[in-house]
């Protein structure tokens, strides 16, 4: 019974993309637009399988600058978040220039950070936890003020020291907000790595579609947004799964008992 | 010696830039092993008082002293069971009933340990690993006292713990309630707003009337224990409930006096 009712779901969204593929792939095959404008679908999916090895190697070199970029907002946000959150102060102090950071593109710092932090590895690196850190340090500042100081106090009527208050309150209940800060924080991560590449790099996908895109080999670039998809998606998964584990009492997926 | 002394206690809270009085110089006691009901229409400060009593807020004026002790806004070790059950959703029905246990320093496994064995006693045999969503309104509230009675403290202090529950589930609790009671014998003051809660499980009531509260009666029940269901209708009970919509009516009839409630068996 579920899975049909799943498939149900994705159906509409499953006929409108073998519809658009299929007119797709008559349009290019029987009209007069050059491959270079628009490229066949299987002629895409052929340019993914030949140069597989090559896009899992400039993959590679991506996500050398997405894992640490992303580990280091990981760990930078909540020592903030924690900060802002113990001190007014800080907080006052600190939330509107987030929010006004925010307001910075990325395309206009990362030049900066380059010819501050040269062209290796590790502006690439901090471009990642830049555009990461936003999202995760307001959902946590927002997770902490949420926490019910009712909750709290109950603790308190248990003699509670502040350790088991923080494990058992604080923690549990910041938790969802931690991790829809990081799912937003994963989907950026990959886009903030390319652009740190298309500035300057030696390899990784954001050089890959560089050069696809110089030399005009259109079919190359499609390759590389679907590889681009397929990654983001997967880091996005990858974080929801560890969602899950690290909430099982928000899975949805619980029985529930007779009662 | 009483378990509990609020001695004419003034409490403010406030409200945008106002202050708003909600107690008006209340003293009350809960004796030893006694079980004391605070009978009252809502927004008439009956949860602040328990607030007071736990040490989770200061009086304006007055004291709290609880064994003998005054407490000075300090939170005490008491057993609270606030009014929402806060039964913390993060954490299965066992490990929400060990926190107190944890708090006093024992370790998770024996804490662990102890909570089942007590489970059959609260009816929840079985429901260890579930979490609160997936229980029912009444289990929850068992729950929610099993780990309000973890803590080793004489005090209880229970704010509407039946309300939102439906009629039947709530007498069943009532009942259960007083099994549970008589076998711990901890000194209990019981927050309500159902007059026939407060008589059939109280020996004590003090009513307090609309903000700011003051306490307009205090009513010692002596009807013969063990309390059995069959009381509701017995003419003492009657002449209790009288009593009571009586001393409530005083001061909220010439509003609207629809705010008790003063359900018929
Ligand atoms: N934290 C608070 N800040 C301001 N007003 C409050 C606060 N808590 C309670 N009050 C007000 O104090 C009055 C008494 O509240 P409460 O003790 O919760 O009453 P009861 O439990 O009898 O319904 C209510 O009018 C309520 O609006
Ligand atoms: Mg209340």
């Amino acid at each position: 019974m579920a899975e049909i009712k799943k498939l149900n779901n994705i159906a509409p969204a499953l006929i409108l993309i073998v519809l658009v593929i299929g007119s797709w792939e008559l349009i290019s095959n029987f009209s007069d637009i050059p491959t270079y404008i628009l490229p066949a679908p299987s002629a895409i999916v052929r340019a993914l399988a030949n140069n597989f090895g090559l896009l899992l190697y400039h993959s590679g070199y991506t996500f050398a600058a997405v894992l640490p970029g992303l580990s280091l907002a990981i760990i930078i946000s909540p020592l903030l978040a924690l900060l802002m959150d113990r001190f007014t102060f800080f907080k006052k102090a600190l939330y509107p220039l987030l929010v006004i950071s925010q307001a910075v593109p990325i395309f206009a710092v990362a030049p900066l950070i380059l010819i501050w932090f040269g062209v290796g590895l590790l502006p690439k690196v901090l471009i990642v936890a830049l555009v990461c850190f936003f999202p995760l340090t307001i959902n946590l500042v927002d997770g902490f003020s949420q926490v019910d100081p009712e909750a709290i106090e109950l603790m308190q009527t248990m003699r509670a020291n502040r350790l088991l208050i923080t494990r058992s309150v604080h923690l549990p209940s910041t938790l969802p907000y931690f991790f829809s800060g990081l799912k937003i924080a994963a989907t950026y991560s990959v886009l903030g790595a390319i652009i740190g590449e298309w500035l300057a790099a030696r390899a990784g996908l954001g050089i890959y579609m560089l050069r696809a895109m110089h030399s005009f080999r259109t079919v190359d670039l499609f390759a590389a947004i679907i590889v681009v998809v397929v990654l983001s998606l997967a880091l996005f998964k990858l974080v929801e799964l560890a969602g899950n584990l690290a909430m099982p009492w928000q899975r949805t997926d619980y029985e529930h008992p007779e009662r | 010696m009483d378990c509990l002394v609020l001695k004419n206690i003034y409490s403010t809270y406030y409200s945008g830039n106002r202050l708003l009085p909600v107690l008006d110089g209340i003293s009350l006691q809960v004796g030893d092993g006694e079980f004391v009901s605070v009978l009252g229409p809502s927004g008439s400060g009956k949860s602040t008082i328990l607030k007071l009593a736990a040490g989770l807020l200061k009086p304006d004026q007055g004291q709290v002293l609880v064994d003998g002790e005054e407490t000075a806004g300090h939170s005490q070790l008491v057993s609270y069971m606030p009014q929402q059950d806060l039964l913390f959703p993060w954490k299965t029905l066992q490990d929400n009933a060990v926190l107190p246990l944890l708090a006093a320093g024992l370790d998770r496994h024996t804490a662990r340990a102890r909570i089942g064995k007590l489970l059959p006693t609260f009816g929840l045999e079985g429901f260890a690993d579930y979490y609160p969503h997936q229980l029912s309104g009444g289990m929850r509230q068992r729950a929610a006292l099993l780990r309000t009675m973890m803590v080793d403290s004489n005090l209880m202090l229970l704010d509407e713990p039946f309300a939102a529950l439906d009629a039947l589930t709530r007498e069943n609790l009532q009942d259960w309630l007083l099994k549970i009671w008589s076998r711990y014998r901890r000194s209990v003051l019981f927050v309500t707003h159902s007059i026939d809660e407060a008589i059939y499980l109280s020996d004590r009531i003090y009513v307090i009337t609309e903000r700011p509260g003051r306490i307009s009666l205090e009513q010692k029940i002596t009807l013969p224990k063990p309390k059995v269901r069959s009381m509701v209708t017995a003419p003492e009970f009657s002449l209790y409930k009288k009593i009571l919509l009586e001393a409530l009516h005083q001061e909220t009839s010439w509003e609207d006096g629809g705010k008790i409630e003063g359900e018929t068996f």
